[in-house]
């Protein structure tokens, strides 16, 4: 299993905004998690993430524990991350973006202090020239990157988060705001990646996307996980659609 | 042609003293520290020439590292807070070391007469330069040989991949750790390196005006510390340069009339130019402006 989360809860005050949730990925996959607005999806990013808390529960990342780990460290074990709300850093060029993601995970701790932090670009060049390849931004690597079209920005983001050379990758809503076009070009990438085997765990509303690209999906409501499985059990779940439209009685 | 030389002084330990913030400044902190730290650049090394004798390159450098140790040790609690409450705890702590100063008295015999800090009268007789020789000339050019090796270094970090994990931090902490950088790391690293900055401006300091007091080390001190880099830009060092001119070199000149309503001045400047001008006076349109003008002569002159 590429992650694992065992009973993880997040209690807000009286609101259980992830309640009890057992999630296991296999590794290689795309991974659905859909739901409600509201349902708990973002939570569970960020729990994983180590960005807030967790009441209880427990997290791991292919076998390693990392339920008390600091937020870098979630990084060094493997797991990259984007943003629903865009979060790049803006006054850095694209380059620099990727520059400071990419060493920082990789390879930074072998090297010495001087080499990490005071040296030029040097070998990283190579690697990043691919990630920006990867995004189609090999144009624009000297542009701030507050100064990108949305759609390029969410490029951006993905391929910072790649340079991190995760093994698992959690995207959350990377569709929102994307034209029918881009979405085509992101479920591509996303399959590009998954053959080169990264594990993917995907928060999106955009259900084309979920049913045509996930291997699987779970979905949560009010933090709870109602259901699992492939993309056609879950379009026919009854759970599911009053979840969604609400029960009709 | 003193006054002149003066001034090319002050504008050295200036634009060092500029630079310490700016480090802090890229990660997004504003930092009221500056001051306290000086100061303690400036006691220990005055201590070391003026009471025990040290050759002036070693006391310098020990006086940097003496802020430096303080400025990790400020730096650690200093990271739990952000924002506002961050600014009240620097300050604090620069008061607080202001006041450590105001009452601390330490005196040693040499030379049949008493020497060292006695509180609030400060240190006085601080003269390794008058001693040794040294012309008011000489002097300038010794800051300024600091000044410049400190630009420098500071130059080469900013371009180098720690100046874009430093200004990443202060772009967006949660998407830096996200990528993988160690907050705590990188936010004690720039304190340590402010630190040595402003420890070494403040050797340099109390050497050149032979007598310290805590008087020198004010909120005053602070506010300029940050408002040379918030004026100049954060985009490279040569705003902060240029603001250590504009403001020790015109305003403070020019308005030497207005006495003490200067101070009141200096803070309006500020909230002014972060109200009109976030980026400083020098932001990414100037730099583009100028790339321009000098792209245009240098094709000019190609053809």
């Amino acid at each position: 299993m590429m992650l694992e989360l065992t009973s993880l809860s997040k209690h807000f005050g009286g609101v259980k905004a992830v309640d009890g949730l057992d999630l296991n990925i296999e590794a290689g996959k795309i991974f659905g998690l859909i739901g409600p607005n509201g349902s708990g999806k973002s939570t569970t990013i960020n729990l994983i993430c180590r960005l807030i808390d967790a009441t209880a529960g427990n997290i791991a990342i292919d076998g390693q524990d990392i339920s008390a780990a600091a937020p870098h460290e979630v990084v060094a074990a493997g797991i990259g991350r984007t943003f629903q709300n865009i979060r790049l850093f803006q006054g850095l060029t694209v380059w620099q973006n990727l520059w400071v993601a990419q060493k920082e995970a990789q390879d930074g701790r072998q090297e010495g202090f001087f080499r990490r932090w005071l040296s030029g670009p040097g070998n990283a060049r190579e690697n990043i020239s691919s990630h920006l390849e990867f995004a189609n931004l090999s144009g624009k690597r000297d542009v701030l990157a507050g100064n990108l079209s949305f759609g390029e920005q969410r490029r951006l983001e993905l391929a910072r988060a790649m340079a991190t050379t995760p093994k698992m990758l959690l995207l959350d809503e990377p569709a929102a705001g994307m034209n029918q076009e881009e979405i085509k070009q992101l479920e591509e990438r996303l399959r590009t990646l998954r053959e080169g085997g990264v594990t993917i765990l995907l928060v999106e509303h955009v259900m084309e996307l979920v049913m045509g690209v996930t291997d699987r999906i779970a979905v949560l409501n009010f933090g709870q996980k109602i259901a699992e499985g492939s993309p056609s059990e879950i379009q026919n779940n009854q759970a599911v659609q009053d979840a969604y439209l609400g029960k009709s009685d | 042609m003193e006054f002149y030389l003066g001034l090319i002084q002050i504008f050295g330990v200036h634009t060092i003293i500029g630079l310490s913030a700016y480090v802090i400044l890229l990660t997004g902190q504003v930092t009221m520290a500056q001051a306290g730290l000086v100061s303690v650049g400036a006691y220990a090394s005055a201590m070391l020439t003026a009471m025990y004798g040290w050759h002036i390159v070693p006391s310098l450098l020990i006086g940097g590292v003496a802020a430096m140790v303080m400025a990790i040790v400020v730096g650690f609690p200093a990271l739990r807070v952000k924002g506002l409450i961050f600014v009240i705890a620097t300050l604090a702590f620069g008061e607080f070391i202001r006041l450590f100063w105001f009452n601390f008295t330490f005196q040693i015999e040499k030379g049949g007469e008493l020497i060292g800090p006695i509180g609030a009268e400060g240190f006085r007789m601080i003269r390794y330069f008058p001693e040794n020789g040294w012309s008011t000339g000489g002097l300038a050019a010794f800051i300024w040989f600091w000044a410049i090796i400190i630009m420098a270094a500071v130059w080469w970090m900013d371009r180098s991949r720690a100046g874009s994990v430093l200004r990443a931090v202060g772009e967006d902490e949660v998407a830096a750790q996200s990528v993988g950088v160690n907050l705590t790391v990188v936010k004690v690293s720039a304190f340590a390196a402010s630190g040595l900055i402003a420890g070494i401006a403040g050797a340099l300091y109390a050497h050149y005006t032979t007598h310290i007091e805590q008087e020198n080390f004010t909120v005053l001190l602070a506010t300029f510390a940050i408002a040379y880099p918030l004026l100049g830009g954060l985009r490279n060092i040569w705003g902060t340069l240029i603001a250590v001119i504009f403001i020790q070199g015109v305003l403070t000149e020019v308005l030497r009339f207005m006495g003490d309503w200067r101070n009141l001045l200096y803070g309006l400047l500020i909230v002014l130019a972060m109200n009109f001008r976030p980026h400083g006076l020098i932001d990414a349109n100037v730099t583009a402006r100028l790339k321009r003008l000098f792209g245009a002569q240098r094709s000019a002159n190609d053809a």
